[in-house]
């Protein structure tokens, strides 16, 4: 069953996931992140050790040195079992690293990177304001210039896992005049004087990644923690979402296989009326739906991360792949509770969380509507 | 023996590639063709529709296998007593040997343990060949393998049976690679040829999926290691003779390249499921380990042991030694109940000739109904204590 | 120090099944795994060579050529060495014919210390080629290992017995058997993978390593498989039906009508 996109190194990489993501994430492990909110450190150890935290940074950065495909292959495995845990593999491999790749200097890669994708230290991506989510351009954030340092004055918001980062990639203003260019990217410490944290979020899904406020009050950044020149900063955030898109898109693909795994085994063995469930027309064809559209996500996905790697311009295939992956995924959970009844709605049953878990996908690091206006204006361009 | 497939009569319809277990068969211009995985099991013979596949002989010249006579016995001791596998090979052994019409012995080896002969006489052995050194009083593969290797070259038994044990699956391999003969490992049925008189026996593979029937036609001894628990023990004849033939077992210097420093008996305390006539097994329905506990209540009322799944056992809710199945132990309680375990084949394999079967499992589907005696579908944690409950009841009934 | 670790490419019996109505194997869609066993070996062999830089790990299987992809494997999870046996005229080899034939493959391996193997591969659950190969080889073998501790020119291991173990000084060199409660295999790494598509994997047929075809294979196995068949099964029983209690009183009924209780 060898995909066409795929080598055999591919598909042990995927078998290495898969194996990893059945014993390592079990239900009680599961259950007690959706308990206890936290995510537990050991298996993240885990999760470094087998390098998901820089598959497709090159080695002599600290990575893998593998590809956009192996990364695809990774998080849906990944999240075909959990969601949230799934989001600790995105994280350093695109958010996190994704700016620093792009746009750090050889000191700041040894710095900040490098601790990032071997699994030492965590690194947040603080883009999103109160007024300014898709529209990165009207960040309010101010960087003030004085000698040799910045003082960052502001409020981030929806910040993934700013709670337990150690460093986060903020975007803030150099200059108020410029709206877009005048955007700059700044690696500042956690733990550094005026950086703090809101409370963490009360979230509808992927629980066990806490996501906070970030408070900016005349925080000292030095000089040598700005990425990239002046104004770069909104070139360097919109190529990382660019990349991180693939990201969500093989996220959406893996929760929907987790769900129709689960919908099909339930189907198979609920009896109603003397036979199994999946038996019904009405069931059989929902299955059907489910896994088709399953199947047409997955090669979109697959498609962008090949041209990826095949240094073709992906930028049109990984919004399509984003935009209907999420949204197909959402569909198929939807319809994979429906399937469930009663027991879908209570939550014994993974497929609750799954249901949660997913809803965020067509919303965070572009919503669908971006997506759509992405590809949109691509066609429509002159 | 090998497969061959006669050209003109296949039809190319496929049948015997989806049936072979070794992906051995492919197809070749709308032809079955017969790949070097092939190991002559014979299963496409079976399922080709147009006989187009056969099995034929090669032709080997046989050796001389007439000077071969006896069924021996390895009559395993440890710290002095019999293991019980030994009683149940001289129970198997007696009839192959009464099929082929020969004598039944038994080899055993050890140190100052010749009073064990008259036992092995009493449960059936014509002869009991014994090796008494200080070196064979614990056992070491080269000792054992030297002791037993030199008995079978000098007094030629046609068959050679020992316990499917840990040092049984020792020394077996061991002894066949010296006496450039086959083995069979943890056989669960022996028959006797009654044209060629020679052994048949029946094995399962694929983790139980397959049942093997294997011959060793050309060389002997011919070797099996039997599973214990699997053949019915010999029946005790208080005052039963035999005799005894002592064999020279001397060691030098270098033949012994093991040495045993220390022997620990584990403190955890000693499942015997193959002798237990109730057993309440556990796998992964029950969620938990604790699961077990409630196990163990049913299984006290009735007087009987607790067990596991491999997937418990895996799931480290429970030691090794309470699993059954093919990589665990064979059990044949009277009563066994199968509680939340799903019915893998792997674990049917090894209870499935319970006398009654219970299965307990939410899961009404799940494949251990197939092959439960009595059926029921729910949960384990409300099914038990009402067992529980009604067997109290009904022994209270029966006391009055 | 060099370690050749034998490992074996199996179906995974755990998936699979038994077509209901015609009593035949279902094939299709049963993944190829290295053998659990065998894992447990080649895992006792890195945890030597993490403590122990000098250590050198050799994997050695005998099969068809798309063996390649669990030696691939093996060296992702820290293997240096892979070697595959490979050779229509290994094909249809009992336990017997396969020992030969590995043994002559770790002949040609030169300057092997130790070898670790797995106690049993599940497809067959024999056990027997591990012994098998050190009878070969003319070297002393200790089965079912549970713990290993490398010495000079000896290693002290525990041989797992049913009712405990035995402490067992063997010299070097030698083969061990290893059992699953020796250690938890490691995982493979990403980048591991990557590494391991950059080595070479050495290929072997019966004239490298200067067999007879009359010595391998289906010719050399003493045994053979006479006839195989899936084995019968059991008619299906009585499903209680009723409340929980309804059910439990029936079930002690029916003991007691049979006199179990």
């Amino acid at each position: 069953m060898a995909e066409a996109y795929f080598t055999e190194q591919h598909e042990l990489i995927r078998k290495l996931a898969r194996d990893f993501a059945e014993k390592e994430l079990t239900k009680e492990v599961l259950d007690q992140v959706e308990e206890t909110e936290v995510f537990p450190e050991e298996i993240l150890d885990k999760m470094a050790k087998a390098g998901f935290c820089g598959i497709k940074i090159p080695k002599e950065l600290g990575g893998q040195g593998a590809d956009a495909r192996a990364y695809v292959l990774v998080m849906e495995e990944i999240a075909r079992v959990s969601g949230v845990a799934s989001i600790y593999v995105s994280s350093p491999n695109s958010l996190s690293g994704g700016p620093l790749l792009l746009a750090g200097n050889d000191q700041q890669k040894e710095k900040y990177l490098r601790p990032v994708v071997t699994g030492e230290k965590k690194l947040a991506f603080a883009l999103t304001e109160p007024g300014a989510g898709s529209d990165a351009g009207s960040v309010a954030t101010v960087a003030r210039k004085e000698r040799d340092h910045y003082i960052l004055n502001g409020r981030k918001c929806f910040i993934t896992m700013a709670p337990l980062s150690d460093y986060a990639v903020v975007f803030a203003k150099t200059d108020l005049t410029k709206g877009n260019k005048g955007l700059s990217a700044f690696v500042v410490d956690m733990h550094a004087e005026g950086v703090s944290c809101g409370k963490p979020e009360n979230k509808m899904g992927v629980i066990g990644c806490a996501t906070s406020d970030i408070i900016l009050e005349n925080a000292v950044v030095p000089e040598c923690d700005r990425l990239g020149e002046e104004g770069d900063g909104f070139k360097i955030a919109m190529q990382t979402l660019n990349t991180g898109r693939l990201g969500v898109a093989a996220q959406s693909i893996g929760v929907a296989q987790g769900c129709l795994d689960e919908a099909v085994k339930y189907a198979k063995e609920r009896k109603q009326f003397g036979r199994p469930i999946g038996s019904f027309q009405a069931i059989s064809f929902m299955i059907a739906e489910m896994a088709t559209k399953l199947e047409a996500a997955k090669q979109l996905v697959y498609k962008a991360a090949y041209l990826m790697d095949t240094k073709q311009d992906a930028t049109l295939n990984a919004s399509m792949a984003k935009y209907y992956a999420s949204e197909v995924c959402n569909e198929i959970a939807q319809k994979a509770v429906q399937i469930h009844g009663g027991y879908g709605f209570i939550k014994d049953y993974k497929i609750e969380r799954m249901f949660r878990d997913c809803r965020v996908f067509t919303i965070y690091e572009g919503t669908s509507q971006v997506q759509q206006m992405v590809i949109g204006s691509k066609l429509l361009k002159k | 023996m090998a497969v061959q497939v006669i050209k003109d009569k296949c039809k190319g319809c496929t049948k015997c590639v989806k049936s072979c277990p070794f992906t051995a068969i492919t197809m070749e211009e709308k032809k079955a063709v017969i790949g070097s995985a092939c190991t002559g099991c014979g299963q496409c013979v079976e399922a080709c529709p147009f006989q187009a596949i056969e099995k034929v002989d090669d032709g080997k010249q046989a050796a001389d296998l007439s000077q071969y006579h006896g069924v021996w016995v390895f009559a395993e001791q440890r710290d002095g007593k019999l293991m019980q596998v030994a009683v149940e090979l001289l129970g198997e052994g007696s009839k192959l040997a009464a099929a082929i019409g020969c004598e039944l012995c038994a080899v055993l080896c050890g140190s100052g343990v010749e009073g064990l002969a008259e036992e092995l006489f009493e449960y059936g052995a014509d002869k009991v060949y014994y090796a008494d050194a200080p070196e064979l009083g614990q056992y070491t593969t080269d000792a054992y393998t030297k002791a037993i290797y030199e008995a079978i070259t000098q007094y030629k038994p046609e068959i050679v049976l020992l316990g499917a044990t840990h040092i049984g699956r020792d020394l077996g391999p061991c002894l066949a690679v010296k006496c450039n003969t086959g083995l069979t490992a943890d056989c669960t049925k022996l028959e006797i040829n009654p044209e060629t008189k020679g052994i048949m026996q029946t094995r399962p593979a694929f983790g139980g999926n397959l049942m093997a029937t294997i011959v060793c036609p050309n060389h002997r001894p011919q070797m099996s290691t039997v599973r214990p628990g699997v053949m019915e023990k010999a029946s005790r004849q208080p005052g039963r003779k035999g005799q005894l033939v002592k064999l020279s077992a001397a060691f030098q210097e270098g033949d012994i390249r093991t040495k045993v420093l220390e022997v620990v008996k584990s403190v955890k305390e000693m499942v015997s499921l193959t002798d237990a006539e109730v057993i309440v097994s556990g796998g992964m329905g029950l969620g938990t380990p604790e699961g077990f506990e409630l196990l163990k209540k049913l299984a006290e009322r009735l007087g009987g042991t607790i067990a596991a799944s491999r997937a418990a056992v895996d799931a480290g809710w429970i030691d090794h030694a309470y699993q059954v199945g093919q990589t665990g132990t064979t059990v044949k309680p009277k009563i066994y109940f199968a509680c939340g375990i799903s019915g893998a084949i792997q674990h049917v394999a090894g209870m499935q000739n319970s006398g009654l079967i219970v299965a307990i499992n939410t899961n009404e589907s799940a494949p251990i109904f197939d092959i439960a005696d009595i059926g029921i579908a729910g949960d384990l944690y409300q099914v038990i204590p009402e067992i529980i409950e009604e067997l109290n009841k009904f022994h209270d009934g029966s006391n009055h | 120090m060099k370690i050749l670790v034998c490992v074996k490419q199996v179906p995974d019996t755990n998936e699979v099944k038994i077509d209901p109505v015609k009593g035949t194997l279902i094939r299709d869609g049963v993944p190829s795994i290295l053998n659990p066993d065998d894992a447990n070996a080649l895992e006792a062999a890195l945890q030597l060579k993490d403590k122990d830089p000098n250590v050198t790990i050799a994997v050695l299987t005998m099969g068809p050529p798309q063996a390649t992809y669990m030696l691939r494997e093996c060296l992702a999870m820290g293997a240096d060495e892979a070697y595959l046996l490979s050779d229509r005229a290994f094909g249809g080899a009992d336990t017997c014919a396969t020992s030969t034939t590995i043994a002559a493959g770790i002949r040609k391996v030169e300057g092997v210390d130790v070898i670790f193997a797995g106690r049993q591969a599940i497809d067959g659950d024999t056990a027997q080629v591990g012994p098998q190969v050190a009878q070969r080889l003319g070297v002393p073998v200790v089965t079912y290992v549970q713990d290993i501790q490398m010495g000079e020119g000896n290693v002290t291991v525990q041989r797992q017995m049913e009712d405990g173990y035995e402490v067992i000084n063997v010299q070097t060199p030698c083969l061990l058997t290893c059992v699953k409660e020796l250690n938890e295999p490691r995982y493979m790494s990403v980048g591991a993978i990557v590494d391991a598509y950059q080595k070479e994997i050495t290929v072997w047929n019966h004239t490298d390593v200067a067999l007879d075809p009359a010595d391998c294979g289906l010719n050399a196995s003493p045994t053979q498989v006479f006839r195989s068949f899936t084995p019968p099964q059991k008619g299906k029983g009585e499903m209680l039906s009723g409340s929980i209690t309804d059910m439990a009183k029936a079930l002690v009924g029916r003991l007691a009508e049979k006199h179990l209780i």
